[in-house]
């Protein structure tokens, strides 16, 4: 039987590689960056370590024991509650007096402790000699160097861990504590004694005493629980004792207890630190010099932020546009497993569903892993602690601080983690107006949404300045919200901040690639599972109940629409060369669609395909011998030739393109123009004539119809009545039932709305890719109704994750409410307005 | 003088901060005790601050400026 696990828990003050060294130690892959709070639960980890079993725990980084934030009362509460066997203290010690403030406190706890000295490489580097057998006799704890990303010094660590705890007793006794004084350490003596008596001889002893006698309410609160009968007489001796040092010291106890620690560890870092040269911060003093100069930091940060979008958009477009083919492909080759152009619902399922919903979330895949990708950056650097400096003028005037700016900038990767991250805000006041407004950043999952409508109504040179127009839009409601909150619900004066600002440092790929990775993997999770699954709901919504009688013969205007077709083509007679009444070319052009007919019952390689194809070469090859047939064959010889060179000029890009692909095709085209002018100018006329009239009249036609089909279904279905219940509500704004319908998908996340329009856009054709869904917006709405999608979903209804985050974290139903009506009326609002006054500008 | 008044690479030591008990408290444990020096690094208009203090950089928001009292600390004559 193995000995019991021994609890070692982690602590240390933010960016002292604490994550790292619990990675490195566990073997896990927390997130680790480059700015206080990363850490802001509690995280455990297990190893063994000489055949023992140990069980490590992460406390968030902290700066004292005295809990002014929520990640300070979970370290602290750990401590107290859990009791660990050994405290391992993790010291920056490139920065060690004041990393060592914390150690004092773990040594007025009297626990059992071992400090490490980490980067220790770095202090060296930079010219710090640090006698650490001297110090570890001075403070009367073992210290041990470790360089935390090498893994170095570990094995001693636990080696140092393991043996403290074994001889706990030992282990405490020798430790030294802070005096306070002549003057002071008499009373903190004293009260440790009553307490220790009231306790039974407890630990922590000295500790509470020192609290007590700071009046810390927290302390106060638990010495009610530990011993409810003396706790009133020790709480009365601890403010007399309290009120007595201040009439003594000409200050308030915690102040001038703080003064006397820092004075202990000044004295002990004097005997052993000696500093060669001044040289940490040189580098990054000077980088700060521009990215946190008062003036030109802040459009340093706009440009940065716009870059990360323009990366996010230009780079992003090459992999996703190979995953839209990708799915396109996917698609055809389940339609393949059925004959072609027959019904079933699995097909559907699998095409109109899955790969409609699911794709079209996974194809934006690439965008969303850049964008976090840059995030990771930022934070990894130190960069996200200078944008708050960099931000604090402007954050104070709507009533909040720089330190509120990181958790919204982590809100432009996820809300869910920005939420947790205003845990390091101290009041609570701030906490609460940062988290109202976070979901105001857009984040990941939204930018699917503008990477779909985007390129669908504006053109490429637009594109990545409306991005950023749409982040700014949602930072500028954060600031009037914010500001409102503020006067309002939250009024209060901002307590000001005191934030560490890290020495910049360049992350590794590894890091950062992992940390891209990690987010990444949640939205590719997100897409497998929630979005499978609003995918297969939103389906079925879409597609039952079935109609089975239409209100219009479809058929028969089918048939209209082709014998129209057919009589405006006969009108060409006299320009092919043939007589006025000649039937030959309208049975060439029926000839032409029974083939079309055929082809789509019959996958390209099946027989039935090949058959088509033949019976209507046979056709045109009789109809050739009959008289006329050469004007016939002129004719079709010329309009192919058009036809293909348009489709050429087509696919070389759009009118007025200046590519040299455009203008070669361009140039072949007229030849092509030219050369028929000059040998049959009549099948020329006719030829253009039937390809820009007679041709597209019938395409329209035949898709229109199409379209009033499948709006007839879809209205029929579970989803149109949802969604034209909301139509009324939502046509103000320029919506139609379609995009509602797409909006109540979003409320489960918001990437679904992508997935419901391709889905509401696809019944009944075949896989349909971006680009397609792309054309079918721009041919449903107007650039205005895009933005105003937009806008809608950047503000409305934050997503249901982030939802339940707020509650929890907010510890209140009533914020959680207010957050999510609160921002779906300025939505409502918002976008109502720009689209009526957009009307009215055209 | 008010922290305001602090050039941009002047050394100052802290004579006194304003704020509630728990506010000083906190800047205690920041080190950011009376009698304290630091060195004003960079600074916005008309906060926030950055100082070095005790070897590392922090942040004092703009909120700061007007409640922490300074006197310059006259630079000792270079060896």
């Amino acid at each position: 039987m193995s000995a019991p696990a021994l609890t070692i828990a982690l602590t240390g003050n933010p960016n002292s590689g604490k994550t790292t060294i619990f990675n490195a130690l566990t073997g896990g892959r927390q997130h680790v960056g480059n700015y206080p709070g990363v850490t802001v639960e509690k995280i455990e980890g297990r190893t063994t370590h000489d055949g023992r079993t140990l069980r490590i725990v992460d406390l968030p980084g902290t700066y004292s024991l005295t809990p002014y934030s929520v990640e300070e009362v979970v370290a602290r509460d750990f401590l107290f509650d859990e009791r660990p066997d050994v405290v391992v203290d993790i010291l920056d010690c490139a920065n060690l007096e004041r990393n060592l403030y914390l150690a004092t406190q773990l040594l007025e706890l009297g626990v059992p402790l071992v400090l490490a000295f980490n980067m220790s490489d770095v202090a060296a580097a930079r010219g710090y000699r640090i006698d650490v057998e001297r110090l570890s006799g001075l403070l009367g704890v073992p210290i041990v160097e470790t360089v935390g990303h090498k893994g170095e010094g570990l094995g001693e660590l636990l080696d140092a861990a393991v043996a403290a705890s074994r001889a706990r007793e030992q282990a405490v006794a020798a430790q030294r504590r802070p005096n306070y004084g002549t003057e002071i350490e008499p009373h903190v003596v004293q009260m440790t004694e009553r307490v220790a008596g009231a306790l039974g001889g407890a630990r922590y002893c000295r500790w509470l005493a020192v609290k007590l006698i700071e009046g810390d309410r927290v302390t106060r609160r638990r010495i009610r629980r530990l011993c409810p009968d003396g706790a009133d007489e020790l709480i009365a001796e601890g403010r007399r004792l309290g009120e007595h040092i201040e009439g003594v010291g000409g200050d308030s106890p915690e102040i001038l207890f703080a003064d006397r620690r820092y004075g202990f560890i000044s004295g002990a870092c004097t005997e052993t630190v000696t500093q060669t040269v001044e040289r940490r911060h040189e580098i990054s003093d000077r980088i700060d010099a521009v990215l946190a100069h008062r003036w030109v930091g802040l459009p340093i940060f706009v440009a940065l932020m716009y870059l990360v979008f323009y990366v996010t958009f230009a780079v992003g477009q090459v992999p996703m546009h190979w995953l839209e083919q990708g799915f396109a492909a996917l698609g055809e080759a389940i339609a393949r497993l059925w004959p072609r152009g027959s019904e079933s619902l699995l097909k559907s399922l699998l095409i109109d569903g899955v790969i409609a919903g699911v794709g079209g979330v996974i194809t934006f895949l690439p965008n969303v892993m850049l964008l976090f990708l840059a995030i990771a950056f930022l934070e990894d650097t130190g960069y996200m602690a200078r944008a708050a400096f960099v931000m604090d003028s402007l954050m104070h005037r709507i009533g909040l601080h720089g330190k509120s700016f990181i958790p919204m900038l982590i809100g432009f990767g996820c809300s869910v983690p920005a939420i947790l991250a205003t845990r390091t805000l101290e009041s609570r006041r701030d906490r609460l107006t940062t988290m109202m407004i976070i979901p105001l950043m857009s984040c990941g999952a939204r930018l699917p949404i503008y990477a779909l409508i985007i390129p669908a109504f504006f053109p490429a040179a637009w594109q990545a300045p409306m991005l950023w127009a749409i982040y700014f839009i949602g930072i500028a409601l954060a600031v009037v919200a914010a500001k409102l909150l503020r006067m309002t619900i939250l009024k209060g004066e901002t307590t000001p901040f005191v934030m560490e600002l890290p020495p910049y440092r360049m992350p590794p790929a590894k890091g950062l690639l992992t940390h891209m990775w990690e987010r990444s993997w949640m939205y590719v999770r997100k897409a497998g599972t929630i979005i499978l699954g609003v995918s297969i709901i939103l389906w079925a919504a879409t597609t039952f109940p079935r109609k089975t009688q239409y209100d219009k013969d479809y058929a028969a205007a089918e048939t209209r629409a082709v014998e129209q077709y057919l009589a405006e083509a006969k009108g060409l007679n006299r320009d092919v060369g043939l007589p006025a009444e000649s039937d030959l070319l309208v049975s060439a052009l029926r000839g032409e669609l029974q083939m079309r007919e055929g082809q789509a019952e019959h996958w390209p390689g099946e027989g039935g395909y090949e058959q088509a194809s033949e019976r209507k070469e046979a056709r045109m090859a009789e109809l050739a011998s009959r008289e006329g047939g050469g004007a016939l064959k002129r004719f079709l010889a010329a309009r192919d030739a058009l036809a293909a060179g348009q489709q050429e000029l087509e696919r070389a890009g759009g009118d007025g393109d200046t590519s040299r692909e455009y203008l070669v095709a361009e140039r072949r085209y007229r030849t092509v123009v030219e050369q028929l002018r000059a040998r049959d100018p009549g099948a020329l006329a006719a030829a253009e004539a039937y390809l820009d009239r007679i041709r597209p009249e019938l395409r329209t036609a035949l898709s229109r119809l199409a379209a009033e089909r499948r709006a007839e279904e879809l209205t029929y279905s579970v989803i149109g009545r949802v969604g034209r219940g909301l139509a009324p509500l939502l046509r103000p704004m320029g919506f139609d039932w379609r995009i509602g319908t797409a909006l109540v998908g979003a409320v489960a996340a918001k990437e679904v709305f992508v997935a419901q329009l391709g889905i509401v856009f696809s019944v009944g054709e075949e896989a349909g890719s971006t680009d397609t869904l792309r054309r079918q917006l721009r041919d449903a709405y107007s650039p205005l109704v895009g933005f105003c999608v937009m806008l809608f979903t950047l503000i409305a209804t934050p997503c249901a994750a982030t939802c339940l985050v707020t509650w929890r974290e907010a510890k209140g139903l009533r914020w959680m409410a207010l957050q999510f009506g609160g921002l779906t009326a300025i939505a409502y609002v918002l976008t109502l307005a720009v689209y009526q006054i957009g009307r009215l500008f055209g | 003088m008010p922290l305001g008044l602090a050039r941009i690479g002047q050394e100052v030591m802290l004579v006194a901060v304003h704020g509630g008990r728990g506010f000083l408290h906190r800047m205690a444990e920041m080190g950011l005790t009376p009698g304290v020096r630091f060195r004003v690094m960079s600074r916005g208009v008309p906060g926030p601050y950055i100082v070095s203090i005790k070897g590392m950089r922090l942040v004092l928001g703009r909120g700061l400026v007007h409640r922490m009292l300074v006197k310059p600390v006259e630079e000792p004559p270079s060896p």
